[in-house]
């Protein structure tokens, strides 16, 4: 095999490859996928010196370790972790160099949940229907790490980017998601939208890569049943039968039969990927632009 | 036809039938390989069409509220032949709700041209249409863990083909062989939105496997 390979030497709770997603096949029931704190992972891609579509690593918590076969820049970005090579500390969030067989530690996050690991060359792995990304959904890409797996990385394009030390939003302490009501806020009584709009939920410990999931009060709704099958975006506020508000994030279902409520605004949609879970959340509804 | 606003750049497209939503549904494809229409996503239902990525948002629903957006009846398209074995586990339950034995369950199923209306639920799998409304038939009161890849399924009244092993709890009627999803194929899918489907018997009719708890629950 060649050197350029990358050894798990810890794969962590839940570490993904991950890239731009594959958007596009939502017809075929295919989720879009990709880095759920996706500024995150451009940022350490440029840092890296790679292209914005270059595959890298979206860890869960723990982190991760890692030991290259050949001398690489590595750059650690998203929910801030300790990171050393060989046992020394090393930077997040800048450039880094690990020298072959050297050992790469990302880890637990000080706060946020997912950090990002930028490989010079980007995660080789093959591409299928024209991205790398795992999806946890309905299983397409590669599978999630596992502790001995190897994995296979592409030619650097260029430099490393010359900086000390990237700035990168911190962790939400409160998230706040603007919203547009619809295209189904009319299933629930006019008490559950302004509840939906006003009151505190928390982040529940049972989300995930398909959606962020809520603890609060339940949402009533005026019409009883589901709707026939129809397509969701991400970023929807679909409201199952328990009541609780989940939003649809990069692995969501490409239709569901829920009432979609509201529509979380993308720009917020990084902060929902890095919200630990009993952080708390407000819905805050805008207009359209 | 309502064009409800979803987010900044999509919209849900509602109609009163099926048959208008694919109608919807080709038209809007049609636009878009003309270049009058720039959209990322085109995802059709059961009685909507999702535009997702849209440039103009407001300019199509405005097109869409004038009724300049005439549903066209879809292009006829090559139909895909799908040999299948009529073996499954709920053809006697199938039967039974349909008021037939499960030789004309076969002969029914396999004489009816269907259409895939949309997809979803997991990658290459398509909800097809076709049969009259009085086959329609319910889900399995208990869904299944696992239903095999190629099986041929009813519920409600779609019939789908399971693309790959998953939990399921749709009537099984038959098996085939044939691969509706290989990521590593172009096209992936075998069935996508507005294609056309025959189903074809092969071997003998006579159902096999579990047929579910042999004891009312």
């Amino acid at each position: 095999m060649t050197d350029r390979a990358l050894a798990v030497v810890r794969a962590g709770a839940l570490t993904t490859v991950q890239d731009l997603g594959r958007p596009g096949h939502a017809h075929l029931g295919v989720p879009r996928s990709g880095a759920l704190d996706a500024p995150a992972a451009l940022l350490v891609n440029r840092l890296a010196g790679n292209p914005p579509e270059a595959a890298v690593l979206e860890t869960t918590l723990n982190g991760c370790a890692l030991r290259p076969r050949s001398a690489v820049t590595v750059a650690v970005g998203g929910a801030p972790c300790p990171v050393t090579v060989g046992g020394r500390p090393a930077a997040w969030g800048a450039p880094v160099r690990v020298p072959a067989g050297a050992l790469l530690d990302v880890g637990a996050a000080f706060s946020g949940v997912r950090s990002y690991v930028a490989v010079s060359g980007g995660i080789a792995v093959e591409p299928v229907l024209g991205s790398r990304s795992t999806d946890l959904l309905s299983g397409l890409g590669p599978p999630p790490l596992t502790d001995d797996a190897v994995l296979p990385l592409g030619h650097p394009v260029g430099p490393h980017a010359r900086v000390d030390v990237a700035p990168q939003p911190a962790p939400p302490a409160e998230l706040v998601l603007h919203v547009t009501l619809g295209p189904r806020d009319d299933w629930f009584t006019p008490a559950a939208v302004r509840t939906f709009t006003s009151r505190t939920y928390r982040v529940s410990a049972a989300s995930n890569r398909i959606g962020l999931r809520t603890e609060g009060p339940a949402l009533e709704r005026a019409l009883p049943g589901e709707l026939p099958s129809e397509g969701v975006v991400l970023g929807a506020v679909q409201v199952p039968p328990d009541g609780r508000p989940v939003v649809f994030l990069a692995d969501h279902p490409t239709t569901g039969g829920y009432p979609v409520i509201a529509v979380v605004g993308a720009s917020d949609l990084p902060a929902a990927a890095q919200a630990v879970p009993g952080t708390p959340v407000r819905f805050v509804a805008v207009r359209r632009r | 036809m309502r064009a409800l606003p979803v987010g900044n750049d999509a919209l849900l497209v509602e109609v009163s039938s099926g048959e208008e939503a694919q109608a919807l549904h080709a038209e809007l494809l049609r636009r878009r390989a003309e270049g009058a229409l720039s959209v990322r996503e085109i995802v059709p239902a059961a009685r909507t069409v999702l535009l997702d990525g849209l440039a103009d948002p407001v300019r199509l629903a405005a097109e869409l509220a004038a009724g300049e957006v005439p549903p066209t009846p879809p292009r006829a398209r090559e139909v895909v032949e799908l040999p299948v074995r009529y073996d499954g586990p709920d053809l006697t339950d199938v039967a039974a709700h349909w008021g037939v034995d499960e030789q004309e369950v076969a002969r029914i199923h396999a004489g009816t041209e269907f259409r895939v209306a949309f997809c979803g639920f997991a990658p290459g799998f398509g909800y097809l249409t076709g049969l009259p409304q009085r086959y329609d038939v319910p889900r399995r009161a208990t869904p299944r863990t696992a239903v095999p890849a190629g099986a041929v399924a009813l519920a409600g009244p779609y019939t789908g083909v399971y693309p790959r092993s998953s939990p399921g709890g749709w009537q099984l009627i038959g098996t085939t062989d044939t691969g509706l999803w290989d990521p590593a194929r172009v096209p992936a899918a075998l069935l996508s939105p507005g294609t056309r489907v025959h189903f074809v018997q092969v071997g003998p009719v006579r159902q096999t496997g579990a047929a579910g708890p042999a004891v009312a629950e």
